[in-house]
């Protein structure tokens, strides 16, 4: 049976992962490798690397340490951030990244989807979207969430899916940082239009909220978070034997 | 030394990687020759099959792979390389394969569980088939064991060659074998240790 993937999300810059880490026993805690192979090696499903440079030489430092994170870890590595172009999609794919994800880059340029997608496959092409209410409704925002693009999110989706986006990332806003828990709701509202997987993100605080996500949205396929694992709050050993003691099924 | 056939198509910095990193000699080669000299080979394949079958046969590799497989060398293919294996593919039309392994590669979605998600991506669990002996690449692998699936076709009317099968919303074909000739769905290179332990068991192989 296929299992529920637990996926920590590494923010990259200037070659260090940012966001504080907290970890006994890891020498170089913001090492993107070293903790790219603590996460692999205690029982992460997948990684994101997130890009969050912004110049032409940074983005190369990425790109090596993706490389070097691809020679030493054999899970699949989904990379995001400043991906805009079909050229953005090379780069990063000849470094060893599985998946690339984009986000503003296909608002600024909707027809990315559709040619990376026919270039690399759908399996390829993760759409990343995120997501305010706004009066009610869901709404896609840009630049890191500081900008509301009057978008309708469920439409946004709808459309990313029809061009080829093969795996759905939904990052709400309202619940990001919070800690409450991830947004039931809105997940739900994406989860029920879409038929490609799609992947929660935004407030988780404890190991209750993704039992949570996978009873309330049992079709839901994954659960990524950053700063609860960075912190060491959460552990995804435990967290992936909480899930099995709930009849959750993940791969232990 | 072990040859990983380069076509152009998908991605195999991993898998280069995967071999380095368990200590094993594998070269990347466009040419036939090169193919050859190697005492095993590796047929990748990410996309879609008619364009990589087409890229397969202009490299010219197809046939040497072929010819080698006929000689008892030791094939794997993965993923749409394992695809590649089969007589036939009905995606987006009717396309040929190498024939090395009976059966047809077919969409999932009508022999699954209706309204589930199509690709079938994630870890999965490997089962071996009842009465069957285990797959030497399985050596250090143990009946439900993940690995990593991303795949849309799958390998069927093929029951005599299989080595391994999964369950999403019914039985897929997750791994093949005939002979000399292996095959898996899944992605050894993206299975962790478990994924690796069967590159070393493909290594291994004499």
């Amino acid at each position: 049976m296929i299992t529920k993937r637990i996926i920590p999300c590494l923010d990259v810059k200037n070659g260090r992962v940012v966001k504080g880490v907290n970890f006994e026993g890891l020498s170089d805690v913001s090492s993107p490798v070293e903790l790219g192979r603590f996460y692999s090696e205690n029982g992460a499903d997948e990684l994101v690397f997130y890009d969050i440079t912004a110049s032409y030489e940074q983005r190369a430092l990425f790109t090596d340490i993706l490389k070097q994170v691809a020679s030493t870890i054999f899970i699949p590595l989904t990379v995001g951030g400043g991906i805009n172009t079909i050229d953005d999609f090379d780069r990063v794919l000849k470094c060893g990244a599985d998946k690339v994800s984009v986000n503003s880059g296909a608002i600024r340029n909707p027809n990315l989807i559709k040619e990376a997608a026919l270039r690399y496959g759908d399996q390829c092409v993760v759409l990343s979207v995120d997501i305010k209410r706004v009066d009610g409704k869901f709404k896609v925002f840009a630049k890191g969430g500081r900008e509301n693009t009057g978008i309708d999110a469920i439409e946004w989706i709808k459309q990313g899916e029809a061009n080829g986006a093969g795996e759905i990332v939904v990052n709400s806003i309202d619940t990001d940082g919070v800690k409450k828990g991830f947004d039931i709701e809105m997940l739900k509202a994406v989860n029920s239009v879409v038929n490609v997987p799609v992947i929660a993100s935004g407030g988780a605080g404890c190991i209750e909220d993704f039992i949570t996500l996978f009873n309330e949205i049992p079709t839901i396929d994954a659960g990524l978070a950053a700063s609860i694992f960075h912190f060491g709050e959460v552990s995804i050993t435990d967290l992936k034997q909480e899930l099995k003691n709930n009849n959750i099924n993940v791969r232990l | 030394m072990i040859a990983i056939a380069d076509y152009g198509v998908g991605n195999i910095f991993s898998l280069q990687s995967s071999f380095k990193f368990i200590g094993a000699d594998a070269y990347l080669t466009k040419d036939p020759d090169k193919l050859k000299e190697a005492d095993k080979i590796i047929l990748p394949g990410v996309g879609a099959f008619e364009d990589a079958a087409q890229k397969l046969k202009k490299s010219g590799l197809r046939d040497s792979i072929l010819e080698e497989t006929a000689k008892g060398k030791p094939l794997l293919g993965i993923c749409l390389g394992m695809q590649m294996l089969f007589e036939r593919s009905f995606e987006y039309g009717e396309h040929k394969g190498l024939g090395l392994i009976g059966g047809d590669i077919c969409p999932i979605a009508p022999d699954v569980t209706a309204g589930l998600k199509i690709p079938h991506i994630g870890w999965n669990s490997l089962h071996f088939p009842e009465g069957k002996e285990k797959s030497k690449i399985y050596k250090y692998v143990n009946d439900g064991d993940c690995v990593y699936f991303v795949h849309s076709y799958y390998g069927k009317n093929c029951d005599e060659y299989i080595s391994a099968t999964t369950e999403y919303g019914g039985t897929l074909t997750a791994s093949v074998e005939n002979g000399n000739v292996y095959g898996t769905q899944f992605h050894p290179e993206k299975s962790g240790k478990v994924g690796l332990s069967i590159i070393k068991a493909f290594c291994e192989l004499e």
